[in-house]
């Protein structure tokens, strides 16, 4: 048993972290989210360094590696809350790669892989898709629809720019159109995008935890730093409680994906119903702890509250998922509850 | 990542697991005699058959089990439902404190009869004044004609009243520093300067005691790790307690869990939003003090060194508990108060949870110091 990434896996992740920490600085942040704008060349050294195509198979450009490597990648753009469309394609590829037809595979996956011909996803409720990410530049949109995944393209999805509280990424509506189905485990997809998801709510964990520390030990109030205070550190402990707990679960599920397919039902579900609640209290707490400063546009802070607050209500609640994971534990499913 | 077992670990848990089977005594007799009897029994039985002391050297009579397959262990003793040991504390902490600080006649004469449950250990720590604080203990020991002469009042021991041997941490040297001024002794329960009161708690029963000490006798060759080095050898000990321990509490946690949801389902509450919401972050909480717990595994395997995550776990597990408790007395409905042999005990013997073992805010205090670096504000 080893619970813990491998030299390569290490790698991947200090290359992430090495390459956005130079990249997308927090002015950086800042100035695309003022804008609500992508920054093409970054994504172009993005697609360089292979990540959009981190899980698909080499045949069609990718790199051939597991959901554990991109939740890697994942986890460290939550960490640097770098507004890209990294993930809207993912989870697209994510659905051509386990639902689609072997010719779907083929036409979609090279483009996904290359980050030329992205794709992006989006959830139908009511008829409509409301919050799909990155859906004026995407080539095509995945919409699920109870249970059932077509592919439709971008123009005839006819995307309209949803304002929303993150303005790290770019959010359109989308009207459900007709097109074709992906027939394959549409299921075991969105598990593995719930886990991807996830894993960028540890990223922003993290990242909210290791700032209001900073702070805590930096700030003085009374004469003392204000970390010194119980009100205050214990505060800190429960963040990286819930930190860890949310990491955990979801490298567990990572791993389930890759390993242990019949086991990721509910590793996936646990994973983000804690990672949801995780986000939201994590960034909520270290702006308690920032105090005035943190409730400013001139902090950094609120970039990552809202990201978290946001990844919480993509492809189910953590409300939605605990009532699957009570369904899977042994209580049975009441249709009234969903 | 890998989170399978090795062959040689899943042989080592076949292995236990039809071991198990075979001789598990099943539950507990009724009364708090035959039922002591009753565990003493059954750990001179896993001792026969070489599965007590698993984390011992083999030469002192253990089995120099890997870490893992101590996991292991405590996982399916839990799962298997199988009682407590009598001596448990001689076991996770007197044996270890002898092995790492006692000398070879202290090795010689103590370990066997820990092993065997011959000889019953309580730890003689806490004092009223000195919980958390435990440095600033009070009991006294004074050198006379070769021998310690020991004064003083020790709380929240449990097996008191069954012990042969304590360990017992008493202050030698009142001019010194608060932690340098203290002694790590083993004390003879079976003397007139000793007394045991039982402690009776709010769930009825005395599982814990208070001991008295009167001018008891130690000699001074019952001294472990030299004089003054109490401090010392009582943390490096409480820091291994825990290793591997949350995985069997994450396997108690499921099992008792799954208890409450036949309730449930008896009751016809299986589709109440609000149980199943709460089932399911009991159930979550559960799975993440197990992988938590794996996690801090790896981490000692490759450091050597216990870290942090027994903290994380032991504070998890207490909230976890506590809230699964109040779940099942919020399932029982207006029956909830009336005094059940199953319910109603778990439900206020969780309250000591967040307390036994290092207070929620002491665990908490340790996190922020320790792993995240923030001041200290003593």
């Amino acid at each position: 048993m080893n619970f813990d990434y491998s030299d390569d896996q290490q790698a991947i992740k200090s290359t992430a972290r090495e390459f956005l920490a130079s990249r997308f600085k927090l002015e950086k942040v800042r100035e695309l989210a003022e804008k609500g704008e992508y920054d093409d060349g970054l994504w172009g050294q993005i697609a360089e360094l292979g990540w959009p195509g981190i899980f698909i198979d080499e045949g069609a450009g990718g790199q051939d590696l597991g959901v554990l490597e991109l939740t890697i990648l994942q986890e460290e753009l939550g960490y640097a809350c770098a507004p890209t469309p990294f993930f809207s394609n993912a989870a697209a590829g994510l659905l051509v790669k386990h639902a689609g037809s072997s010719e779907q595979q083929e036409r979609l996956l090279p483009g996904v892989a290359s980050g030329e011909a992205r794709g992006t996803v989006g959830v139908v409720t009511n008829g409509s898709a409301p919050l799909v990410p990155d859906a004026d530049s995407a080539a095509f949109v995945v919409l699920l629809d109870n249970g059932s995944a077509s592919v439709v393209e971008t123009a005839a999805a006819q995307p309209e720019k949803v304002e929303t509280i993150d303005s790290t990424r770019r959010f359109f509506s989308v009207g459900a159109g007709d097109g074709e189905a992906l027939e394959g485990d549409v299921e075991g997809a969105v598990q593995r995008i719930e886990v991807a998801l996830a894993a960028e709510l540890v990223g922003v964990c993290q990242r909210a935890m290791e700032m209001a520390v900073e702070y805590a030990k930096d700030r003085k109030q009374f004469d003392r730093p204000i970390g010194a205070y119980q009100g205050v550190s214990h505060r800190c402990a429960q963040m990286l409680l819930e930190t860890e707990s949310a990491r955990a679960a979801t490298l567990y599920a990572a791993w389930t994906a890759d390993n242990e397919p019949e086991s990721l039902p509910l590793a996936s579900s646990m994973a983000k119903a804690y990672s949801a609640d995780a986000g939201w209290r994590v960034t909520a707490s270290s702006l308690q702890v920032h105090g005035g400063i943190g409730f400013t546009w001139e902090h950094d802070l609120h970039w990552f509250l809202k990201r978290a607050r946001t990844d919480g209500a993509l492809f189910g609640s953590a409300r939605s998922h605990r009532d699957r994971v009570a369904e899977l534990a042994g209580l049975a499913r009441s249709a009234a509850a969903v | 990542m890998d989170l399978t077992l090795s062959p040689q670990e899943q042989a080592f848990r076949d292995e236990l697991r039809s071991w198990l089977e075979e001789n598990n005594p099943g539950d507990e007799p009724a009364g708090d005699e035959a039922a002591f009897e009753f565990r003493r029994k059954w750990q001179r039985q896993l001792a026969d058959a070489g599965w007590a002391g698993l984390s011992w050297p083999e030469e002192y009579g253990g089995r120099g089990a890997t870490l893992i397959e101590q996991a292991i262990f405590n996982e399916e003793i839990s799962r298997a439902k199988a009682p407590s040991v009598a001596n448990v504390l001689g076991l996770v902490m007197g044996g270890p404190v002898v092995i790492a600080h006692g000398t070879d006649e202290q090795k010689q004469r103590y370990l066997k009869p820990i092993l065997t449950a011959e000889e019953i250990w309580c730890q003689g720590f806490s004092e009223p004044e000195s919980g958390s604080d435990l440095a600033s203990l009070k009991t006294k020991a004074v050198k006379s004609n070769g021998e310690w002469v020991v004064t003083g009042q020790k709380v929240w021991t449990t097996f008191a009243h069954e012990a042969k041997w304590c360990m017992l941490v008493a202050r030698t040297d009142q001019d010194v520093p608060k932690h340098k001024g203290l002694t790590y002794f083993l004390m003879d329960m079976e003397q007139e300067g000793v007394e045991v009161k039982p402690l009776h708690q709010i769930t009825g029963e005395a599982e814990f005691n208070e001991i008295f000490m009167n001018e008891a006798r130690i000699p001074d060759e019952n001294i472990v790790g030299g004089e003054g080095n109490g401090w010392m050898v009582a943390i490096t000990t409480l820091m291994h307690e825990r290793v591997g321990i949350g995985l069997g509490s994450a396997v108690q946690l499921k099992i008792a869990l799954g208890e409450l949801m036949d309730q449930i389902r008896e009751r016809g509450m299986e589709e109440d939003p609000i149980i199943r919401q709460r089932v399911a972050q009991i159930y979550i909480e559960a799975e993440t003090i197990r992988l938590n717990a794996s996690r801090g595994l790896t981490r000692t395997m490759k450091t050597g060194i216990p870290g942090p995550e027994g903290s994380l776990t032991k504070w998890q597990w207490s909230d976890a508990n506590q809230a699964l408790t109040e779940l099942a007395m919020d399932v029982r409905g207006p029956e909830a108060p009336i005094v059940d042999d199953h319910w109603t005990y778990r439900f206020l013997r969780a309250r000591a949870n967040s307390i036994e073992g290092g207070t929620t805010e002491i665990l908490k205090n340790i996190v922020a110091e320790r792993v995240l670096g923030l001041p200290k504000l003593r």
